[in-house]
Formats: structure tokens, C-alpha cells, sequence
């Protein structure tokens, strides 16, 4: 017989499992990885597809500048050290003697150069609107690289992962057809890993870079990635051995649990600190009475997150204060209380012009976990007295429906990119707000004053000054409730114990195993 | 009447089938009164396993849900699914079976080849085609079991039809100069009428089953609490909770265990020569 599952004592293991007991011992050389990859990649050549699964192989094969910590903070990585200049419009990086690019060729400023301006300025279309803010790149020598931006541009020192700004090598492809290039087959990187055989439909094989300018680093041998398309076979692979990392959003939340329960078994929420993702659902303004501030102030009091979280989310992740998550720069958890509160909520929707209308929610078709949600949140709110009605949809549905803004309430999850003028301007700008779109400012929420104040922050040169800037936005923004902020989600990560340092970077698994050991003892 | 009681009666599993069915008529009922609050209320925390809280016989679902009130409520919506679609279906099967036995030539070819253009598609892809086009809603539900329900009622009808239509007694009726449809709504149907009474009990088995797989499969209406529903929703966790799936499929089979059996039950009550001598 099996047992219930008890979800304090879960969330008592989940405490115990400690993601950082990853210091204990001196690291191990040798072993293999077995990493479950989902869906299988268009492509491993990472400046040219960005999607989840290609970052996750394509953080091992190659390198940006820097890498971020849980706190968003760089440390160096292509780059030994970094200067920012007093009025922020100047960036000199100085790289790491020594490192070379998989095909034994060095790595040196010039393939920065390329890579920054050319390549990526060409194909990866987020990178584009960043490099908009540069002037000019200047190499006065092989292990130099000067970034001079027309204005200060607070985000730039976020976009140096290789995600967004992999170190392409300049040699292989200066004067090609960069989609059509063959080494787009057999990536090649400075990564600490090798591409070695991709068998479509099976696996993706990589070997350890033997000339990795870490000393001893990597640790491990290979790393086998397993495409298995079906969640409950991804399950099972990891209960039989087949795989030992379950990369965030491989399984089924409600198989989290069962999983987690297994011997030498450890689970974190870690490594999403940059991605940072916010679940929340968009209030469509255009619609009545969703207009009245009453009316989306009592849905959002009426909504009990909590219990979402421990009942659909294992207790992973963390209640949403607004539109910020709590990783992202310049978060201010001093926002106006949008707390559970269904006495509140009744009272200020009889406050309001709410006159029984029949509200429409649009779940978000992602699964079950998503399906419950929307079930608990109509529970949530009839019984503060609004008639509600789940609309039904697959994918291209809801794409369609949140394009044409014909819904109500509608279930969605957004990336941040740790940066406010990255993940989430583009939210709440009232420019921003055109019908066509599922990812823009979909609730149509209109303020000029925090247009403006998005606008300026994003430009200052000082920090304290952006702080205080977003900490007015947010707080003017959870005061407008424009969308109903849910969760900042928790993806865990499962992998056996032994397995150290699967996630050390707000990147979590995408940003490469450089520091993974596996313990024999 | 006497007569027809006297042999349902005799058949043992008929009456318990109709036990059942009474049993689960009544739970549909009295669901509004015995659990008035919503079934899509979360009461109490999730997974409880069922005899281990007072009030909470049954255990709650993966939100905390009571998994007793969503099943009593989820009785109403199988029979009225079950009961509305096989009217449905015969208001369409019965029209067109009689017309097609009736004129026979050139109108049961037109009518029957109309027929065999649904019979031809498995009825459950048809149900699955039909509600993806449309919105999953109860009433598209029900017209989607409906639509791929009625075929078989009309080559029922049609088959009695044919078979009645040369008796002396409906000669007789054309010769006293009744028009057609007298004699096909008060000579021929009411003689037709004991096998369709015996399908019909058979269809509404049928439609509870394929709401259930529609549900299922997440095409039902996701705002009402059914069974298939209950048992599509509890399928993720069978290894941590099977009771929730278990119990709603405990559900299904009785109610359309029931069915059946009456539906034989009818059966040998509504066609004594088939019925056993043994008396």
C-alpha cells in the first residue's frame, strides 16, 4: 500500500536535502553524468538558437565572459577581471592568458569582438536590442576589450552568460553564412566540454575538454544528455538508474514528491535566479469591471498563493510580492500588502462596480499542475461572491486568445533576465501594449508616470539611483494590481547526492557541470 | 404490466441492477441537499486518505477537495449526460430508421448510405474530433455523444420497420385509408417499440462511459465535477493516491453494470418468447 504523501514532512526533507552541502570533500576526478534533456534541441550551436534545452548542452561547449552567482553578482569567467567607468559608458574587460578554443586555436579579444558585434548582433535578436546601446568595441591588445555605450545602460554587465552572449569562434566562421555553416554540426567553444556524437532521438554524448584552462577541472569524464520525450518515462528513468540529474521541469510536480522520497536523493529550487520565473495571471483591462481597481485589488486578496504553492508546487518557489522577482535587481519587498485576505477581498468588491459578471479564466495549458490552479482560483474566487468560468485551450489556443486579448483572467509565466529593464518594462509600458502579441503588455495596463520612470531607470548610470527609482514603480504598480502576481516558480532540480555542484550559478544546470564531482565513496 | 414485472423480476440481476440504479438516481438527487456546498471546494488538506476523517469519508483529492460530494455530485451530471444524449439520439435515430423501413427504395438507400457515413468513423474519434472543434462545454458534450450515438438506433428501427410494415395489420390500416403517418406513429412504432426501449437502456451505459473517456481525456467540461473528470485528474498521482482514481471508476462500472443488466432485464420482460419455460 502507499502511503499519502505528507506534505510537511516533504518539506521537512526538502530543508534537510541541503543544495549547498556541495563543499564537503575534496572533489573527485572521473565518472559520468547521465542528464535527462527535454525536448530534444533544434541545434546545439548557441548563437544561434536560444531555446531552454540548447542552453542547457550548449552552457558546456561554450563560455561568456562571466558567470553569475545566486545573487546575480559576476564573477569572472573568459574574463579575469572587469572596470566599469564612473559615468557607466565604459566597459573594459580583461581576459584569461592561456585559453583556447576546442580546435586548439586561442581564444583572444578578437573573437570577443566578432562574436559581440558580428555574430550575435546578426542572430540572436534579444542581443540585438542590447547592443543598440553600444557605440563602439575597441581590442587595443589580444586580452583587452573596451565596450564604449552611448548612454549608461545599467543591464549590460547582466548580459555576459553564454546564453546570451556566447564566445563564438571568429576563425571558423568570419566570412561564412553563419546559419548554414557546417560546424554548426560540431560546435566548437571554449567550454570545459567537448561535443563528441549526437544519435537524434537517443542522446547527446560529451567529453571532457582535456586542455580546460581550470586547473583539474572538469571533474567528470562525459556527459551523456537522454532525450525521453514522456514525463512519467523521464520518472522512471531516474527511479531505475538510467539518469542521475533531473534538470527543473523534467517530471510532473506531483511526481516531485515520490521522487524526492527516494534514498541519496537531494532536490534545489536554486539556478533560476536569472530567469527568474514569475507566474502571474493578466487582468484584462479592456473588459469591464476589471477596469475598476476594486475589482482586481479584491481578485488579488481573494487568490490564496499559498496554498498553491504548497499544494501544487510541492512548496517550492515563493509567493510573488509584484511584478519583480525576488531575484531580479532591484526588488523591494516593501510593496503594498496584496496578501490572502478574502474578508478584504469581499469587501472591496462590494465597493466596487463588480455586478455578478461571469469572469472568464483562461488556464494555462502546460499540464496539470496549471489545470488545478485555475480550478482553486475559481474556488478561490466564488466564494467571495464572483461567477466565474474556466475556457478551455491547447497551446495554439492560447496563444491565440491572449493575442486577440479575448479573456478575462489568464494564467502565464514570463523570464525576467535579472534585470528589470530586461524581464519586465516590457510588461507594464504602455507603448508596449498592442493587441498580436501573447508577451507584451497584454493587461493593457496604462500609466504614463511609470512609462517615464521605466524609461530613465534603465539609463542611470548610478545603482541607488535605479534602486530607488524601481522601488517607486513597484510600488505604484502593486498599488494599480494590473495583473494578479502568483508565484515566482520553483523548478527543482533532483539528482542524487553524490552527484556535487550540479547547480552553482543563478543559471542552475544551463551553466555548464565546470564545477561537478561525482563522489565514489 | 403485471405480466411484464412478474418476468423482469424473474431475472435476479435485473433487479439488483435496478437497485443500483435507484441507489445512484437517489445519491443524484439528493447531492444538492446531502452536500450543499460546491464539490469544487477545497475543505480540508490535500490527499487525506479515505476513513480518516470525520465528515470526510471518501478523503479529499489533490486540492482538498471532498472526494464524497464530487462523486454524489458527479452522479447528476453522468445521468443527465447519459439520460439527455440517448434522447437525443433516438429523436434523431428513430425518424430516420422508420422513414428509411418505411418507404424503403430510393429514401432507405439515401437514408441508410447517410447512416453508414457515421458508422464508418470509430465513434469515439468522431465524439474527440467533434469536441476539439467545438468548446468542451456539457451541452456540446452531450450533442457530441448524440451525434455518434444515433446510427445504430436508426438500423435498429429501420429492421423492425421493414419487418412490420407487410403485416396483415398494416395492410389493413392502408386499406381504412389512414395516411402514412398514422400508421407509422400508431401502428408500426408502438410494435417496434420493445427492442429500441431495450438499446436505449444500453445507449444511456454507453454515453455515461463516453462522457467518463471524453472527461478523461480533458475534453469534458472543466467546469462541472464528473466522474471521468475525477479519475482523469487523479491519474498523475495513482501511485501515491489510487483510491482517487479507484473510487470514481467504482462509480462508472456499477452504474453501467446496472444499466446492462436491466437492459436485459427489459429484454426477456419485453420478449416472452425468448424467455426461459421454466415456470
Amino acid at each position: 500500500m502507499l502511503k499519502p504523501i505528507n506534505l510537511a514532512a516533504a518539506l521537512l526533507a526538502l530543508s534537510l536535502a541541503s543544495p549547498l552541502a556541495a563543499q564537503d570533500g575534496e572533489p573527485q576526478s572521473g565518472g559520468t553524468l547521465n542528464v535527462v534533456i527535454q525536448p530534444e534541441p533544434p541545434s546545439l550551436m548557441l548563437g544561434l538558437v536560444q531555446n531552454g534545452p540548447t542552453q542547457m548542452v550548449g552552457g558546456d561547449i561554450y563560455e561568456s565572459l562571466l558567470r553569475y552567482d545566486f545573487d546575480l553578482k559576476p564573477e569572472g569567467q573568459l574574463a579575469e577581471s572587469w572596470e566599469i567607468s564612473e559615468d557607466g559608458k565604459t566597459y573594459t574587460f580583461k581576459l584569461r592568458q592561456g585559453v583556447t578554443f576546442h580546435d586548439g586555436t586561442p581564444f583572444t579579444s578578437a573573437d570577443v569582438e566578432f562574436s559581440m558585434d558580428k555574430f550575435l548582433r546578426e542572430s540572436h535578436s534579444r542581443m540585438r536590442t542590447y547592443m543598440e546601446h553600444v557605440e563602439s568595441i575597441e581590442t587595443p591588445d589580444e586580452h583587452t576589450v573596451v565596450f564604449n555605450l552611448k548612454q549608461p545602460f545599467g543591464p549590460f554587465i547582466g548580459i555576459f552568460e553564454p546564453g546570451t552572449a556566447p564566445m563564438i569562434p571568429k576563425h571558423i566562421y568570419e566570412g561564412t553564412d553563419f546559419a548554414t555553416n557546417e560546424a554548426n554540426n560540431t560546435p566548437i567553444g571554449t567550454g570545459p566540454f567537448k561535443f563528441d556524437k549526437w544519435e537524434k532521438g537517443s542522446f547527446i554524448h560529451l567529453v571532457k575538454n582535456e586542455d580546460y584552462y581550470m586547473e583539474g577541472k572538469p571533474y567528470v569524464n562525459e556527459v551523456y544528455y537522454h532525450v525521453i520525450p514522456d514525463a512519467a518515462s523521464r520518472a522512471v528513468a531516474y527511479e531505475t538508474g538510467k539518469v542521475d540529474v533531473l534538470p527543473g521541469g523534467s517530471v510532473e510536480n506531483f511526481d516531485v514528491s515520490r521522487i524526492q522520497a527516494m534514498e541519496n536523493t537531494c532536490i534545489t529550487d536554486k539556478g533560476w535566479e536569472y530567469f527568474g520565473p514569475l507566474s502571474w495571471m493578466w487582468v484584462n483591462m479592456n473588459n469591464k469591471p476589471l477596469d475598476d481597481v476594486n475589482v482586481r485589488r479584491a481578485i488579488m486578496h481573494a487568490v490564496d498563493r499559498n496554498f498553491a504553492k504548497d499544494a501544487l508546487w510541492n512548496g517550492l518557489g515563493k509567493v510573488a510580492t509584484g511584478p519583480f522577482t525576488s531575484s531580479t535587481r532591484f526588488w523591494d519587498g516593501d510593496t503594498p500588502d496584496i496578501s490572502y485576505d478574502p474578508e478584504k477581498a469581499k469587501a472591496l468588491l462590494a465597493d466596487s462596480s463588480y455586478n455578478g459578471e461571469k469572469i472568464r479564466i483562461l488556464g494555462l495549458p502546460y499540464g496539470e499542475t496549471w489545470q488545478r490552479w485555475a480550478e482553486a482560483v475559481k474556488q478561490n474566487l466564488s466564494e467571495i461572491g464572483m461567477d466565474t468560468e474556466i475556457v478551455p485551450s491547447d497551446v495554439a489556443g492560447w496563444n491565440q486568445k491572449i493575442s486577440d486579448r479575448d479573456f478575462d483572467l489568464a494564467f502565464t509565466y514570463l523570464y525576467q533576465y535579472g534585470d528589470p529593464a530586461l524581464g519586465v518594462s516590457r510588461s507594464y509600458m504602455g507603448s508596449n501594449a498592442a493587441p498580436g502579441s501573447p508577451w507584451n503588455n497584454v493587461a493593457n495596463y496604462q500609466n504614463p508616470e511609470t512609462d517615464k520612470m521605466f524609461e530613465e531607470a534603465a539609463l542611470m548610470a548610478n545603482p541607488d539611483d535605479r534602486k530607488a527609482a524601481y522601488k517607486t514603480i513597484q510600488d505604484q504598480i502593486v498599488s494599480d494590481v494590473p495583473n494578479i502576481w502568483l508565484l515566482e516558480l520553483g523548478f527543482p532540480t533532483i539528482y542524487r547526492c553524490n552527484i556535487k555542484n550540479p547547480v552553482n550559478t543563478a543559471f542552475g544546470v544551463n551553466d555548464g557541470f565546470r564545477d561537478v564531482w561525482i563522489d565514489t565513496k | 404490466m403485471k405480466d411484464f414485472w412478474k418476468r423482469f423480476r424473474y431475472n435476479r440481476g435485473a433487479v439488483i441492477g435496478l437497485f443500483i440504479l435507484a441507489f445512484v438516481i437517489a445519491t443524484a438527487i439528493l447531492a444538492p441537499v446531502l452536500f450543499p456546498q460546491s464539490p469544487w471546494k477545497m475543505v480540508q488538506r490535500p490527499f487525506l486518505p479515505p476513513f480518516t476523517q470525520d465528515g470526510l469519508m471518501l478523503g479529499t483529492d489533490a486540492l482538498g477537495r471532498d472526494v464524497m460530494a464530487g462523486l454524489a455530485h458527479g452522479a447528476y451530471v453522468s445521468l443527465l449526460v447519459g439520460l439527455v444524449s440517448t434522447i437525443v439520439a433516438l429523436a434523431i435515430g428513430v425518424p430516420v430508421g422508420a422513414l428509411a423501413g418505411y418507404f424503403a427504395g430510393r429514401t432507405d438507400d439515401a437514408l441508410m448510405r447517410f447512416t453508414e457515413f457515421f458508422q464508418t468513423i470509430p465513434s469515439f474519434a468522431l465524439a474527440i474530433v467533434l469536441l476539439a472543434i467545438f468548446q468542451p462545454s456539457l451541452t456540446f458534450v452531450i450533442i457530441a455523444i448524440s451525434i455518434v450515438s444515433w446510427p445504430p438506433v436508426a438500423r435498429l428501427v429501420r429492421g423492425e420497420v421493414l419487418s412490420l410494415r407487410t403485416r396483415e395489420f398494416v395492410e389493413a390500416a392502408t386499406l381504412s385509408g389512414l395516411g402514412n403517418t398514422q400508421i407509422i406513429l400508431r401502428h408500426i412504432l408502438p410494435n417496434a417499440l420493445p427492442p429500441i426501449i431495450v438499446l436505449a437502456s444500453l445507449m444511456v451505459a454507453q454515453a455515461i462511459l463516453l462522457e467518463s473517456s471524453l472527461s478523461f481525456l480533458g475534453l469534458g467540461d472543466p467546469n462541472i465535477m464528473s466522474w471521468g473528470y475525477m479519475i482523469g485528474a487523479a491519474r498523475t498521482v495513482i501511485r501515491t493516491a489510487w483510491w482517487l482514481s479507484f473510487l470514481p471508476g467504482m462509480a462508472i462500472l456499477l452504474t453501467v453494470l446496472a444499466l446492462n443488466l436491466i437492459g436485459e432485464g427489459l429484454n426477456d420482460a419485453l420478449n416472452p418468447r425468448l424467455t426461459r419455460k421454466s415456470e
